[in-house]
Formats: C-alpha cells, structure tokens, sequence
C-alpha cells in the first residue's frame, strides 16, 4: 500500500527540511535545515523518526495537509500554533494518528514562529547533495528547491504502524522563557568600541519585520564598527550576529550565505538558536554574553534532554479548556503510551 | 612554515573555531590557509565537522562535546607546525565572451581607468587567478589574481540581477556566478560554463586553490558553447599543473 502525505493548503514559507545539508560548505552551498533544531529533533524523535529525519517546517503561513492510502503517525511540535484536526483543537505539541481524508491544520497561535511536522516513515523527495533540506534562494532541496504548495503529494515510505488517538507530548524545553539570548563574543568584536558592546548587550532589541529563514535583523540603536566595515570576507556560522555599514545588526540563520565581509559582533550560542528562532517579528530580544564552557554545558544538557524519552499523555478530559477541546474529538478512542 | 607567525584562533560560537592567518588578501596568507585545510582534512580528526577555506583563514565547524576547544587548538597547532607544501594542482581555463552583450560595463571600467576597452580585456584575460573561496551561493567563485591596474570602487547602487555565468570584477577581486542575483560588482563578461550543475557527475569544477584563467570567446562561440554545457557537457578545459 503506498502512503502519502497531501499538501491541502501552504502558507509561503512552508518547507521540507532535515538536519542540513553538510559537506559542501567549502563550494557556498548552505545547510539549510531547520530553524528550531531541538522542536525538529523532538517531533521526528515522537513518532520514532531519527532526529533528523525530514519534516515539514510550518511557518506563521501555515499549513493544511491531510494523509492518503493509509493511516500514518504525525508528530507536531514547536511553537505554540493553533493545531486543529477535522475542526477540533490540538495541543500545539501533540502525537496523532491521520487518517486518510482526515484535515490537519496548523495556524499561527499565541506564539512562536516555527512548528514541525514529522512523520512516522520516511519522506521520499529526491535529495539534492544528499539532502532534502530546502534552501529556496538556490532552489535546492524539498521538492524542486522551492516550498511546499498546495497539491504537492509527499510519498511516505517505511511507515510504523499507527497508535490511535491523539497524545500530548511533555516537552519542557519547548517551552522557550523571555530569558536573554546567550552569545559568545566575536569573531570580530575587536571592531567594535567596549561602549559599542555594552550598547549591544544592554539594549532591547527588536526583531525585525524584514526577517526570514535567511536572517533575523534587529531594530535598535545603530552600532556603527568603530574600526570600520572592511573585512575581508571569512566563514560565517548559523546565529552570527554582522553588523551592516548602517550599524544595524542581522542574526543569521538557517539560509545564511556561507562567507561574508561584515564584522560579527557575536555568535548566538547553538543551544539558543531555536528559541531565537521562535520570537516573532516585533518581538522584544535581549542578548547575554556567555563563555564557551557554559554554551558547552548548555548544549550537553540540551543533548541529555533529547536523548531521554519523551513523555506522553493521553488527551483526555481533563478540567483544562484546551484538552476538553481536544477531548470532544477523540472521545471514546483510546490513548497512545 | 614553523618561521611563520602563529595563527590567530577566533570563535564564531561554541561550535566553530576560525584559524586567521592574516587580515589581507595575499597570495602567502591564503597558502596557509589551503595548507591547513589540506593537513586536517587528511587528519580527519573526530569532532571535526566540515572545513571551510576563505580567502585568510580556516573556520573549523566542530561538536565540542566530542573535540573541546583546546585540545582542537593543539591539534592545528600541531599540524601548522609540519611543513604542508601548497601549490596550485590544477588550472581551469574558462571561456569567457567579452562581447558588450554581456560585459557591459567594460567601457565604464576603460573610461574610469583611463584605457581602452580592449586593453581591460587584456588585462582581464591575460591574468592568472586563484579561487580563493566560496560564497553568497552555491559555485559563486571569488578569484584572487586580478591585476591591480583594474582595481575599481563598487558600483554606488545595486544593479538589477545579472544573468547566470556573469563574470564581474569588484572589491579588488574576480568573481564567476552562478545564479542571477542583483549585485554592487562590474560584469565583464559571461561563461557559457556551470560553475555549478546538478545535472552532471561533476556538480562542481574548481576547488579553492585551484588556478584559474580566462579564455576569450566572440558571441557566436559563447553560444555553441552555451548549448553544449547546457545537455551537461563540460566545456572548461582543466589541466594538471606540475
């Protein structure tokens, strides 16, 4: 039996991603990957997909898709969208199981900007340079580099069998706090005045509403290099923070150009890059400097966080607005673990 | 190579390391820089993630809960010390039409240099280049070598995308590109080659550090040219250097 997942409706700025696309750094071509690892990593590892096994990234466009063929595990998690199966609200971080026909629909919600869908399978696309992370500027990845559309069948293949029901899935570290975002100082804050630095760690940002997948720019003071904007162009990492000649500050992210010639302040600590990801255009952000040890401590426990189980909880009628919500759908049908 | 300054170690975040030989683009500095990429790349040390050469230094993507910091800094300062010979292994001659068609800012660049068109293509053809790096997008070649007599500024606004295998000049650099993209540089000609192809074995040709030099083709060259790269056939020709 062939199964597939169907692209019902796609919002701009939906599109396939894995862990990246790696080894080719050293010819310009980008990773890609998703913009909130740890929510990827934890809605594939849901339905018992490898953490980075490709999933569908929904932006604040949205999405509605829908199975065919045969039932298939769905995981969704990541920031909190408006997850809605055949009508009836979801958690925003929840396991279920979709039926061919069946609608699920995901809507920007309270927060965040980045949810995931996984499946329990195998997305068949043809990968480019090993990869179906989609990184549309160069139109490579997903399907035919560009983002998902309505129409678009994503053949599943190697799928699991299928638990009924709707589940919750506790995730924790999902739930991202206003806390500053840690960065660890350079490659290039030597450009930059000891005032110009304090500017940039004392001031509330803004996240801008020219930002995508390629960069976060933020709103606030300028910060113009006081040793000026000539550098000859290095290698730049996913959350480089490059200040642009008119003292303006851009976080790149997951569609970044692999070098660059602007100074970079600071790096955004990777551990970090997810919950940056998921703060809105408009959103507040202030940054904290940290050392490399504490990055290292953090990523370690990020590590151990993901490699323990992830709990579940049966949606059940619970004297909570959102699962009695949930509740009316599945009523009568049993939970997952 | 043990005479040579010590290298300085920048971290771009937790997870990558940037070994900088120099802050200028020179011939010396980038030999470091391949030297180093050589010698780990062949190390392959685990923890190492992917290397990635630019014009005057090496950014080492690493996991650091597998190489920590310092124990990676000991591991390039240890293959710094050993003397890695570095010299261009290949040349690319690429062709390259200068018609106005599509080096059509040349006359700007003579006007500006105070020389004739055909002298800047002259220059532009006659000199030997080096990939020095990769960016901005995939097979987009930054080619250190252009002589100094056509060192211009940028352009003051950005002009509207150019079309793919446009070959510009700017920021005292040479540049092949492989996508049409608005741009700050001069276009002085166009490749009827791919830099970069899906569509054949070899997705790319030139690797940082190879040698590259232009061949001069007219309009009606660059187009039989054009349709042979586009059915996948490569039509640079690449020699081994001794």
């Amino acid at each position: 039996m062939s199964a597939a997942l169907t692209i019902i409706a796609a919002g701009p700025g939906v599109t396939l991603q894995d862990a990246g696309r790696h080894g080719y750094l050293r010819y310009g071509v980008t990773a890609a990957g998703p913009m909130d690892r740890l929510a990827m990593a934890t809605a594939n590892l849901a339905v018992g997909a490898p953490e980075g096994a490709t999933a569908i990234e929904v932006s604040l466009g949205g999405i509605e898709l829908t199975a065919d063929g045969v039932t298939l595990p769905i995981a969704v998690a990541g920031g909190h969208f408006d997850i809605s199966l055949d009508g009836q609200r979801l958690p925003s971080a929840a396991r279920l199981a979709l039926t061919p026909g069946a609608r699920l629909r995901i809507r920007a919600g309270a927060d965040g900007a980045w949810c995931y869908v996984a499946v329990g399978g195998r997305i068949d696309v043809a990968p480019m340079l090993g990869s179906n992370a989609t990184h549309t500027r160069s139109a490579l990845g997903g399907i035919d580099g560009r983002g998902l559309a309505a129409g678009d069948v994503l053949p599943v293949r190697d799928f699991n069998a299928c638990e009924s029901g709707v589940v919750t899935l506790t995730t924790p570290w999902l739930a991202r706090n206003g806390e500053p975002i840690r960065v660890i100082l350079g490659p290039q804050d030597d450009y930059f005045s000891r005032a110009q630095i304090e500017t940039f760690g004392r001031e509330p940002w803004k996240i801008s509403h020219r930002s995508d997948r390629m960069a976060y720019f933020l709103d606030g003071p300028p910060i113009v290099p006081a040793n000026g904007l000539n550098v000859v162009s290095d290698g730049i990492v996913m959350g480089a923070i490059q200040v642009l000649g008119d003292g303006r500050p851009a976080v790149l992210m997951a569609d970044r150009q692999v070098t660059g010639g602007y100074p970079k302040i600071a790096t955004v600590i990777g551990p970090d890059l997810g919950r940056l990801a998921q703060l809105r255009p408009g959103s507040p952000v202030r940054f904290a400097v940290t050392t490399i040890d504490d990055a290292v401590a953090v990523r370690r426990a990020q590590r151990a966080m993901l490699q323990a189980r992830i709990e579940t909880t049966p949606l059940v009628r619970a004297p909570n607005a959102e699962l009695l919500l949930g509740s009316n759908l599945i009523s009568g049908v049993s939970g997952g673990d | 190579m043990a005479s040579v300054a010590e290298p300085i170690f920048l971290d771009a975040g937790e997870a990558a390391l940037v070994v900088e030989f120099g802050r200028a683009i020179e011939p010396a500095i980038h030999d470091r820089v391949l030297a180093l990429d050589a010698a780990l790349s062949q190390r392959a040390l685990p923890g190492v993630v992917e290397l990635v050469p630019t014009i005057r230094s090496l950014m080492i993507h690493y996991d650091p809960l597998v190489i920590d910091r310092a124990a990676l800094i000991d591991a390039v300062r240890g293959v710094s010390a050993e003397t890695v010979e570095t010299r261009p292994a290949r040349r690319w001659t690429i062709p390259c039409c200068y018609d106005p068609t599509f080096g059509e800012d040349i006359a700007h660049i003579a006007e500006q240099l105070d020389m004739t068109p055909e002298h800047v293509v002259a220059l532009h053809s006659g000199a030997t280049y080096r990939a020095y790096m990769y960016g901005f997008l995939p097979g987009f070649c930054y080619l250190g070598g252009l002589p100094q007599e056509l060192t211009v500024s940028r352009r003051l606004t950005i002009r509207p995308p150019h079309p793919t295998g446009t070959i510009m000049i700017g920021a005292g650099m040479g540049l092949i590109t492989t996508f049409a993209m608005p741009t700050g540089w001069w276009l002085v000609g166009r490749t009827p080659e791919r830099m970069f192809s899906l569509d054949r074995a070899q997705t790319f040709l030139a690797a940082v550090g190879d040698e590259i030099k232009f061949a001069p083709i007219d309009l009606a060259t660059f187009h039989a040219l054009d349709q042979r790269a586009a059915a996948g056939e490569v039509v640079a020709t690449m020699t081994k250097l001794p």
